[in-house]
């Protein structure tokens, strides 16, 4: 029998520092609710949105899978490893903190606001050489599908990261309906929900919504709204 | 009354960073150090509330570094620290002391 959790959007931690408006679907900085710490391995759900130019300085990260996901706008990144770079809506980017690296994250843009999704998962092993990397996705692969960005492969098309954990992204003309088969047994889903209005496995959700599944193998979806667009992070249940 | 915190992590930058948002907090009382030996002399003469594990620590040396901290306090709460800043570190201290 399948399990599940709803995050409604408006349930979320709320942070608005004035140049950051952050929403968090877990524990994060000064939000802390015990029962919402983390979905499996996913530990880090945060929707930002980030006014012109400004942004995060030089700050050190550990032991931890760091994926980016600007969804409007562009952000530009530089590290302790040397990458310097921007990313921009239609890509995603990967950082394994590992034994620990420093970055840097701003607003690429003076005059248009940023909008990203940072999810940070718990790694499948410690203390790893840190690692960067950033792909451009094919934005029309998509359309009707769950587009695969992320893997645990390095031989899988997009991005992987240290643990066993497959990222999809999809966007939906209504009235679509299609089943997603879990990846790996003891893997559970989050799916949360970028834009429009979906059903899964019976359970309505709207914008920037929430639902957690596991103890099951596949979930059922349907696209209630025609610019439905959505993204499945399918984690392990149990912690490293 | 003061929540007395010790962190230990292998990068002194890290180190430096979460020294200070420990302290940052007035009830929190921030202690970071590199290694296991300043650890254990520190816990042989201070106590304890809380021991964070930073990164860079080995599994064999987190068993031994348990085995020696618990020994010489009894009961002490030494939980993993992740992500090395303060994305996830008042949740982790929360959820340990609770």
């Amino acid at each position: 029998m399948s399990q599940f959790i709803l995050h409604k959007e408006n349930t979320r931690g709320h942070a608005n520092h004035g140049w950051l408006n952050a929403h968090h679907s877990f524990s994060f900085a000064n939000y802390y609710n015990p029962e919402r710490m983390h979905f499996g391995v996913l530990r880090v759900l945060n929707d930002d949105l980030i006014d012109g130019g400004m942004g995060f300085g030089a700050h050190p990260h550990d032991n931890m899978e760091i994926i980016t996901i600007p969804l409007a706008g562009a952000i530009a990144h530089k590290d302790s490893m040397g990458n310097s770079a921007v990313i921009k809506s239609g890509e995603i980017q990967v950082m394994s903190a590992g034994t620990g690296v420093s970055h840097s994250e701003f607003n690429a843009n003076a005059d248009e606001e940023l909008n990203l999704l940072q999810i940070w998962l718990f790694p499948n092993q410690k203390n790893v050489t840190p690692r960067y990397d950033q792909r451009t996705l094919d934005v029309a692969a998509r359309h009707n599908n769950f587009q695969q960005i992320l893997s645990p492969s390095a031989s899988d098309d997009n991005v992987w990261i240290h643990q066993d954990a497959w990222f999809s992204l999809g966007k939906f003309d209504a009235g679509f309906e299609t089943e997603y088969k879990i990846k790996k047994a003891g893997n559970g889903v989050y799916a949360f929900v970028i834009n429009g209005e979906v059903t899964i496995n019976g359970q309505v959700l709207s914008k920037r919504d929430g639902l957690g599944v596991w103890d099951t193998d596949a979930i059922s979806f349907i696209a209630n709204s025609a610019d439905a667009e959505v993204l499945l992070m399918d984690v392990p249940m149990e912690l490293n | 009354m003061q929540t007395t915190i010790l962190y230990i992590g292998r990068d002194a930058e890290i180190t430096i960073v979460m020294e200070r948002l420990l302290n940052a907090r007035p009830e929190w009382k921030g202690i970071c150090v590199c290694t296991d030996e300043e650890a254990v002399a520190l816990c042989e003469t201070q106590n304890l509330d809380l021991v964070l594990l930073g990164n860079g620590i080995n599994a064999e040396c987190e068993k031994v570094l348990r085995a020696k901290l618990t020994a010489l306090q009894p009961g002490l709460k030494i939980v993993q620290h992740y992500g090395g800043g303060s994305g996830l570190l008042y949740g982790e201290i929360m959820s340990a002391l609770s």
